[in-house]
């Protein structure tokens, strides 16, 4: 028995001009989130990590976004960058710029971030980007979406109307460069990573596993599900900022049948 | 206008300087030297910038020439370098007569070594940085490893720069090459002496054990109390699937207590993680900017330059340190990098 998604989904897979999310919420730019929930802890002898959360999604990852933009704008001296990931920012600093006799520079960094953490964390406007990024599901594209599909008792259409429903919110970019993580995907398609890693992925594969989504910007070894590929590049030297997408952009995926990819297909530097 | 002239590559040759920080948030490796002493050193043997574009010579190195008198400057590696029938001398400034060429014959010791030129190379940065991302090809020289006939950007000589009496001895002497004194300190510090003796290895290591001391990591404690002490006992070998993006290591499997649900987070320079099969892998300078694995613990900054220069072969013990020790020894390392600037610009004055 396939069970049949719920009407909203397919319905907005049907209009490909998606209404503004329901998942957004709502932000009060007067109120400061005071940062109780953290944890920061030394990475080695030139790195520290703000722990936000244990888990990837929307909200920690909202959070991880506003404590990058304070950091990056009130810690000045010693810090080499600032980057965040799921559910931690990488504060990546330079000990020698800290001075001595007053004991380890993890700790008078950990010190001075505990302080503007302390003060409370302006919450970050929504970015206001809706991104439509086109993708042929399926086939040679997609080669694990019947696959997917049959893991989760849903049709390979099903899928495909579930995954191009509802915007995935990028939350960080790492493995290559301009490289995409989004999510949360939808629940129904909750997958593992496959058994057995393919030693090549091609660029532009739309991948799943674990509640999100990614993008293979380059041709590499993978071990998450393909259920389709983007025409788009998403990474370019020469632009500023070289990815295409952005922290905190809404990805919404529009499929698109081979013709069109083909038409929209972009070279990749 | 002067360049370098390549007429043997070497294996692999790639521009480093001090990294592409600033653009990981976009997904982008921050690359680099391996070996941050001998590449820092070599520039501070020159005078030149903090993070100046030098040469990285993996294992096999170049035969090169410049089209104007060049000052220049070899650390790390050993190779037996020739100019004419002599040894290039490491460890100071060299000015070399234009159109000689400078010949890396037989390697030595170690892995990498380091060509710093005065100025250092002048190839268009990429994202703020000269350092080359062989994978994404881009940055250092056309993204690549330096090949056959490459003519490679170099400053060419100013005025008022420092060497003049190295240049005057040039002029006079005719010979193809003359050098600075030596500069004392280019030596990486000691290590403490070792007990007790290590286990013995439960793998066979062809080459020689070298030490490497680490901070443990955030999941140290998840991992068992056997695999805590066979990463603190047992040798660990350097695997031939080793290479400037990670150290692959083999030696006693290292298993967690239970199984870990892990979210990437960020991986520096030195982060040893354990993927399922247990065998640890240290992250080194072409790493990815996160990762998911365990991390049982990081090696400490000041003795990553030494894991640069060890080869597949070799085996490895991890020593712990605490976090204060780790971050006095690195200090430790820059004051000695100070000392060797300010001993280089006396030795050129």
């Amino acid at each position: 028995m396939t069970k049949i998604p719920p009407p909203a989904a397919s319905a907005a897979a049907s209009a490909f001009a998606v209404p503004a999310p329901q998942d957004s919420p709502q932000v009060d730019f007067d109120r400061k989130t005071s940062m109780t929930s953290h944890q920061i802890e030394a990475v080695g002898d030139r790195c520290l990590l703000v722990r936000l959360g244990d888990k990837a999604g929307i909200e920690t990852s909202r959070t991880v976004h506003a404590v990058v933009a304070l950091l990056q704008k009130k810690l000045t001296t010693g810090i080499v960058e600032i980057v965040p990931a799921f559910t931690t920012v990488a504060v990546h600093y330079q000990p020698l710029a800290f001075p001595r006799g007053r004991g380890p520079a993890s700790r008078q960094l950990a010190k001075q971030i505990e302080t503007l953490l302390a003060r409370g964390v302006e919450p970050l406007a929504d970015s206001g980007r809706l991104v439509e990024i086109p993708a042929c599901y399926g086939g040679e594209f997609g080669p694990d979406l019947d696959d997917v599909a049959r893991q989760v008792d849903l049709s390979p259409e099903e899928v495909v109307a579930i995954h191009a429903s509802l915007p995935l919110t990028v939350y960080a970019f790492f493995f290559s460069p301009g490289n995409p993580f989004a999510g949360p995907v939808d629940p129904r398609l909750q997958v593992p990573r496959r058994k057995s890693p393919r030693t090549l992925v091609p660029a532009g594969s739309v991948a799943i596993a674990n509640g999100i989504t990614s993008i293979y910007q380059s041709a590499s070894p993978g071990g998450w599900n393909l259920i389709a590929r983007t025409p788009w590049n998403l990474f370019d030297i020469h632009a500023s900022p070289p990815t295409r997408l952005q922290l905190a952009d809404r990805l919404v995926f529009k499929p698109v049948d081979e013709a069109q990819f083909a038409a929209l297909l972009e070279p990749r530097p | 206008m002067n360049r370098m002239l390549v007429r043997q590559p070497g294996m692999f040759s790639l521009l480093q300087d001090s990294g592409r920080h600033g653009s990981q948030q976009y997904g982008v490796p921050v690359n680099g030297p391996m070996d941050e002493w001998s590449a820092r050193l070599a520039n501070a043997l020159l005078g030149n910038e903090e993070g100046a574009a030098v040469l990285e010579i993996t294992l096999t190195g170049p035969s090169v020439s410049f089209e104007q008198d060049m000052m220049i400057a070899v650390c790390g590696a050993r190779f037996d370098i020739r100019v004419g029938d002599r040894p290039l001398p490491y460890d100071r400034a060299v000015l070399l007569r234009k159109r000689t060429p400078l010949v890396f014959g037989e390697r030595q010791d170690g892995a990498r070594a380091y060509l710093a030129v005065r100025g250092g190379f002048a190839t268009d940065a990429v994202l703020g940085s000269r350092s080359t991302n062989v994978r994404g090809a881009f940055g250092g020289f056309q993204g690549r490893a330096l090949q056959r006939t490459d003519a490679v950007p170099v400053p060419a000589r100013r005025r008022g720069e420092a060497g003049l009496a190295l240049a005057r001895q040039l002029v006079q002497s005719g010979l193809p090459m003359v050098s600075a004194p030596a500069v004392p300190g280019c030596a990486l510090p000691p290590l403490p002496p070792l007990s007790p003796a290590p286990a013995p290895s439960t793998t066979p290591a062809t080459g020689k054990t070298g030490r490497v001391r680490f901070i443990p990591g955030p999941q140290w404690a998840r991992f068992s109390s056997a695999a805590q002490a066979d990463f603190t006992s047992r040798p660990y070998v350097i695997s031939n699937q080793s290479d400037r993006m990670g150290y692959r290591l083999e030696g006693p499997a290292l298993a967690l207590r239970e199984a870990l649900e892990m979210v990437s987070e960020a991986t520096p320079f030195g982060t040893v993680q354990v993927p399922p099969d247990g065998q640890p892998i240290v992250l080194m300078a072409d790493r990815q900017s996160a990762g998911g694995y365990p991390k049982i613990g990081y090696v400490i900054s000041a003795d990553l330059p030494r894991l640069a220069q060890a080869l597949p072969g070799e085996s490895l013990l991890f020593l712990p340190v605490t976090q204060e020790q780790a971050e006095a020894l690195w200090l430790e390392f820059e004051d000695r990098l100070r000392q060797a600037r300010q001993a280089a610009a006396a030795a050129l004055a």
